[in-house]
């Protein structure tokens, strides 16, 4: 029976080919959306962690429960020890610090009074250290579009948008003017060693970088930080290990009454991010079941096309003592290997394609110039072992439920009138 | 019956606008005298800052000239972070200057909402030296008690568009006419600042209050202390000084 139907699909390709490319198609799309999809969120998960939170981050507590303000007069005071220790506990993780800040931007003119002057957030990083990684994980060197990358001390970076806006070149003196931590005023110049395009609207607007030792020096925050970010070997968030990092550290600290006690907390515990990735997940769930029921009507169409082209067939086979249900089983067997088949194509393109993009990434710098949102204008998609089976799934239930439906018409053929009909 | 009630009614309406009006006119003739002993045509000032903030208190001192109510200079002496740092106000428009980077940076926009040095103080608090009758009308609204000393409270309101606070409550002390206590309120009627005052002193010959204390009220931390040590009034002040050219020297 099974050979039979083969032999029928590959013979009659008539009866096949159609409901073949539809699988292929679905499941292709399935597969490259889902790698897609993937490679969206490994992007959002890295700029976030990368830029926002790290994959854990040490705060106060005063600090931690008004975070959005940066309150750098609530900051870690004695981060040495406190990076010391966080070293010695956790020593697979990379400890480094970090500082927002916020002020006014001065462009001076010739007589050194101001010229321009603009609103700019800034972040240090420690971009000087050696095998300091933050350079890196910054996107410092691919964001630069003139000049260069921080690579001593006195010197800034400045976001596009407002190098543009105030006519702000590399070589540049600008000062930076502010508040300490403690609320005094701070002023600084910088020479701007180069411009940056971080992709991303709020950044590109009016951020600047500053290496962490000039942060401290501005910011009167001298042994202190902000926020200290804590990084997977490899860059790579795994939710139950900094889960558990989270928890014993916490755990150390839970007897600790002091506001200014530090705090730990993992990347999905900030910035919405646990609600972004369940939303996230719940879309591309619900993308994937429209999906199917988008193919099961369009292979519900091919099979009753293929129903009545096959009429005189059914009728033959119905004539010739073949029971309903026998035919019914077999149309769903061949609906199944046309499935089966469907989805291996359409797997193994979709797989193609997301590995091509997963190599040379599929950039939408174009459509992402007013979104505020961390994430690389270019994507990368993730091939995970889960797009080997995710198209086959519903490539098979749309094509057995679209046959199913389809095939309902056997039932109806009255048997009295067959030979009628085939006279 | 009838006639005799509208004309009560309208006596009592007559009654009750005289004294309204009556109350504005000594509301302002108040705020006149307010403005004898606060305002003159120039000040000398030498002051500390204390500001109390949620982890520290700083102290900050300063010396600063006021000529009118447009022009002002103010040159920080202490701490060392802070020393040589000048701020120059002429009409509308502020500068500071940092002896750290040597520049002169203009205040503008936004910034002159900022606190000035981490304190309950803004940029603009500090450039608005305004006499209070050429910015707000006073009605008398009532007589309280301020540190045993006898009070009017006044409500003030704005008749100027560029007020940095649309109105005022202000108890009055009503011996001596200075303000002993004040809240300061948004067009939204949401109170942003308290000022206290305290150690009022006769200075040649006027009550002027020798310690301030400012309140944030949308700002976490204890408030900023503003002590005078000394102060002339009308005392001449050389032109220079309110020049930009004077921030660098």
């Amino acid at each position: 029976m099974f050979s039979f139907i083969c032999k029928g699909i590959i013979r009659d390709r008539r009866r096949s080919l159609l409901p073949v490319v539809v699988v292929t198609i679905g499941v292709m799309v399935v597969v490259f959306l889902d790698g897609l999809m993937g490679g969206m969120m490994d992007n959002m998960v890295r700029m976030t962690a990368n830029f926002q939170t790290g994959h854990l981050k040490v705060m106060t507590r005063a600090y931690a429960a008004d975070e959005a303000q940066k309150p750098n007069d609530l900051a870690l005071l004695g981060s040495g020890e406190l990076m010391e220790q966080l070293h010695r506990d956790y020593p697979e993780v990379d400890w480094t610090p970090r500082i927002f800040f916020g002020g006014l931007l001065d462009i001076p003119d010739e007589n050194g009074e101001t010229k321009a002057q603009g609103p700019v957030t800034g972040q240090a990083a420690d971009l000087l250290s050696k095998g300091s990684k933050e350079s890196a994980r910054l996107g410092l060197e691919k964001a630069i579009t003139a000049g260069h990358i921080i690579t001593q001390p006195g010197e800034i970076l400045v976001s596009i948008d407002f190098a543009e806006s105030f006519g702000v070149k590399p070589g540049d003196r600008v000062t930076f003017f502010g508040s300490t931590m403690d609320g005094a005023m701070s002023f600084a110049n910088y020479r701007v060693a180069g411009i940056v395009r971080f992709g991303n609207s709020m950044l590109d607007r009016g951020g600047v970088i500053l290496d962490i030792t000039d942060a401290r020096l501005l910011l009167d925050m001298e042994d202190a930080t902000g926020e200290i970010f804590g990084f997977l070997p490899g860059e790579k968030y795994l939710k139950e290990q900094v889960e558990s990092i989270k928890t014993s550290f916490n755990h150390q600290q839970a007897g600790n009454p002091d506001v200014y006690a530090p705090v730990m907390t993992q990347l999905m515990d900030q910035d919405m991010m646990r609600q972004t990735l369940g939303y996230t997940d719940s879309m591309s769930f619900f993308m994937l079941l429209l999906l199917m029921v988008a193919l099961s009507i369009v292979l519900w169409n091919a099979g009753v096309l293929g129903g009545i082209r096959r009429y005189n067939e059914f009728g033959v086979r119905l004539a010739m003592g073949e029971e309903k249900r026998q035919l019914y089983r077999s149309l769903l067997t061949e609906s199944l290997v046309i499935g089966i088949i469907g989805s291996a194509v359409g797997t193994a393109l979709g797989l193609l394609i997301c590995l091509l993009l997963s190599r040379h990434g599929l950039d939408y710098s174009a459509v992402m110039k007013n979104i505020a949102m961390m994430i690389d204008p270019v994507i990368h998609t993730r091939i995970t072992p889960r797009m080997y089976y995710i198209g086959v799934i519903p490539g098979i239930l749309s094509m057995l439920v679209g046959t199913a439906l389809a095939g309902r018409k056997i039932y109806k053929r009255n048997t009295a009138l067959l030979f009628k009909e085939l006279d | 019956m009838m006639k005799q009630k509208i004309t009560i009614s309208i006596a009592g309406l007559l009654l009750e606008v005289l004294s309204l009006s009556l109350a504005a006119q000594d509301g302002n003739q108040m705020l006149r005298k307010i403005d004898r002993n606060m305002s003159a045509d120039s000040r000398i000032i030498e002051s500390t800052m204390i500001v109390h903030g949620k982890r520290n208190d700083r102290t900050i001192t300063s010396k600063s000239y006021t000529m009118g109510t447009g022009k002002a200079f103010t040159e920080y002496l202490s701490p060392a972070r802070e020393r040589g740092t000048k701020m120059l106000k002429l009409e509308k428009e502020m500068w500071v200057y940092s002896p750290a980077t040597d520049r002169t940076i203009m205040i503008s926009g936004h910034m002159l909402r900022q606190s000035v040095m981490g304190s309950d103080l803004s940029y603009e608090d500090m450039m608005d030296d305004r006499r209070y009758e050429d910015i707000y009308d006073a009605r008398v609204t009532g007589s309280e008690q301020v540190d045993g000393r006898a009070c009017h409270l006044l409500s003030l309101t704005a008749k100027v568009d560029d007020a940095a606070y649309p109105s005022q409550k202000m108890w009055v002390d009503s011996e001596r006419l200075i303000p002993l206590r004040a809240e300061l309120y948004a067009k939204s009627g949401q109170m942003l600042k308290q000022i206290t005052v305290g150690d009022v002193k006769q200075v040649e010959g006027r009550w002027f209050p020798m310690k301030m204390t400012y309140k944030d009220v949308l700002k976490e931390g204890k408030g900023t202390e503003w002590i005078i040590h000394t102060i002339t009034f009308n005392q001449s002040i050389p032109a220079n000084v309110f020049s930009k050219a004077s921030l660098r020297k």
